[in-house]
């Protein structure tokens, strides 16, 4: 975009600037008021600021637990989808067998799969097995609908990679490993590194596939959280609630700080430019 | 190449036995027939099918389509509004809106739903001003009914609208704006003759990416609309978990996929044929 278009923008009408605060507002002022309350505390007639309902949750061995579920589903289907999802987004840009464009079928399908659609058909499929429930029935959902998500990130990478760099190390007599090992994983790492990450946020706050196929007892921070809100609100709840916020915004600000982020983001926005 | 078949063999295994074979399940699954006890008998039957059109379930569905399509309208034009607005502000600002509209994106889907429970809850603000200025309420039907499920689908699919939509107007040029403000146009018909033909394709592909995850949705209608309010996503669930009758759940998964299908195939259509002429 050139500066002198940007001179020739005019302004919205300003409804359109009205709408646009409208919906922010209305939009937030619900978690802004969660957020707060959590800090609250009703002695009488008189709110009160306490950090008591953060002092109860960070003591609750139960959420402890949940907590600890969360962290090792998140890391262990992260991790398999990312070394997976790597190796086939590498295999589809390569090309050269036969069942690559089933792949890509199917990793499509799992992005527009409505979420209830694949929990039940996993749960049933899980019970039809007679596999039991529990975290590792888990991480297997998790693994496939991250798969598709790091096959995208990846690929959008691939595609704008320069291929002469390959076709030169292979002139050089570079064998296949050697040149995925030596050429081509350094070149994607930071798409990798930034799959990764979205996989892991994925996986954390994931409620209903995990909600479905976790098994008893073994439940993840937000079905925790949802089956107690189920019982009754808490100022507790809201403290949990903050605090899982505040989790994972800093893990995004991290994620979107690191340059490696960006890169992928613009590596993203090309192939959109050219439809 | 050598090493693209090892490369992908993995990725091929986990989805066609984690993916392909649940959803191929499914649709065995619906022509099947419930046996006496909750069980499955696997004989070739369209009894499900039957009852998926029957008129109590087909209210149903045409009470989730009616939810997701006026979701899907409000989020289209206030999506083009913001984006509109926000793409006009000056570009050092830009960034800062497109967060504050993206931030729903980043927190979880439970704790928004849980915000908004708490929000119209005993404590919260709502009820307050209900009590301050002795409007009578019934707090039941206050904490979950069919507007909150409206408002918790709007809050969390809006995004979904205004990001594609800001990407047109990036795109967008200006100058027809200008010049049709030259030949007179009042902001409205710039809006309505100028604008939304021009996006008309970013319009559509907001609107289906609203309508198509509303239709399956479960979580919003299931915490803030209490028993009432059923949709699609919340049949097929009691179907599969309380009633146990997987082959009517599993037909009635097959065929929102299929309409699911059958909207994608219109549109894909659609648009070969405006890319043509």
């Amino acid at each position: 975009m050139s500066d002198r278009s940007e001179h020739l923008r005019p302004k919205a009408p300003w409804f359109a600037g009205v709408v646009f605060t409208l919906v922010v507002v209305v939009l937030h002022l619900p978690l802004l008021f969660l957020f707060a309350s959590s800090f609250f505390e009703r002695i009488g007639e008189t709110w009160v600021f306490t950090l008591r309902w953060f002092q109860e949750v960070l003591a609750d061995q139960a959420l402890a637990a949940a907590f600890l579920n969360s962290l090792i589903v998140a890391v262990t289907s992260s991790t398999l989808a990312t070394v997976i999802g790597t190796g086939a987004a590498v295999a589809l840009h390569r090309g050269g067998f036969r069942w690559g464009p089933f792949l890509r079928a199917l990793s499509l399908t799992s992005l527009v799969l409505p979420e209830i659609v694949f929990a039940l058909a996993l749960l049933s499929w899980f019970f039809l097995l007679k596999v039991t429930l529990g975290l590792h029935s888990v991480i297997a959902a998790h693994v496939t609908f991250i798969l598709s998500y790091v096959i995208l990130i990846v690929s959008a990478r691939l595609s704008t990679m320069d291929s002469s760099v390959e076709d030169a190390a292979r002139d050089l007599g570079a064998g296949e490993w050697k040149l995925l090992w030596r050429v081509t994983l350094p070149s994607i790492w930071p798409s990798v590194g930034a799959a990764f990450m979205l996989g892991f946020l994925l996986s954390f706050d994931d409620f209903l596939i995990t909600f479905f196929v976790n098994g008893a007892g073994q439940d993840t921070l937000p079905v925790k959280l949802y089956t107690s809100m189920k019982i009754g609100l808490t100022p507790k709840l809201n403290a949990l609630a903050t605090l899982m916020c505040a989790v994972s915004a800093l893990l995004l600000i991290f994620a979107f700080r690191s340059s490696s982020f960006r890169d992928v983001l613009k590596a993203g926005e090309e192939p959109g430019d050219q439809r | 190449m050598k090493l693209s078949r090892p490369l992908a063999s993995p990725a091929l295994a986990w989805l066609s036995f984690f993916l392909l074979g649940p959803l191929l399940m499914v649709v065995i699954l619906s022509f099947s027939t419930r046996g006496v006890y909750g069980g499955i008998e696997w004989t070739l039957s369209f009894a499900s099918y039957e009852r998926v059109f029957s008129v109590r379930t087909a209210q149903v569905l045409w009470q989730s389509f009616l939810l997701a399509f006026s979701t899907a309208v409000v989020c289209s034009v206030l999506g083009l509004l913001c984006a509109w607005y926000m793409t006009t502000v000056s570009s050092k600002w830009r960034p800062w809106l497109l967060g504050m509209i993206a931030l729903p994106f980043l927190t979880n889907l439970v704790i928004r739903v849980y915000a908004i429970k708490h929000f119209v809850g005993v404590n919260g603000p709502v009820q307050f001003f209900l009590r301050a200025f002795e409007i009578p309420y019934d707090p039941f039907s206050l904490t979950a009914n069919s507007w909150l499920v409206w408002y918790g689908l709007i809050s969390t699919y809006l995004p979904f609208a205004v990001l594609p939509l800001y990407g047109a107007f990036e795109k967008f040029d200006f100058q027809l704006v200008e010049a049709a403000k030259d030949l007179g146009a009042g902001s409205w018909s710039l809006l309505v003759k100028v604008i939304a033909p021009a996006l008309s394709a970013p319009l559509a592909g907001a609107f289906f990416l609203v309508f198509i995850p509303c239709l399956g949705e479960y979580v919003i209608p299931d915490l803030l609309g209490g028993a009432k309010t059923m949709l699609w996503g919340n049949l097929i669930t009691e179907q599969f978990l309380k009633a146990r009758d997987w082959p009517m759940g599993a037909a009635l998964a097959v065929t929102l996929l299929g309409c699911f299908a059958l909207i994608l195939g219109v549109r894909s259509l659609l648009l070969a044929r405006r890319h043509r002429e």
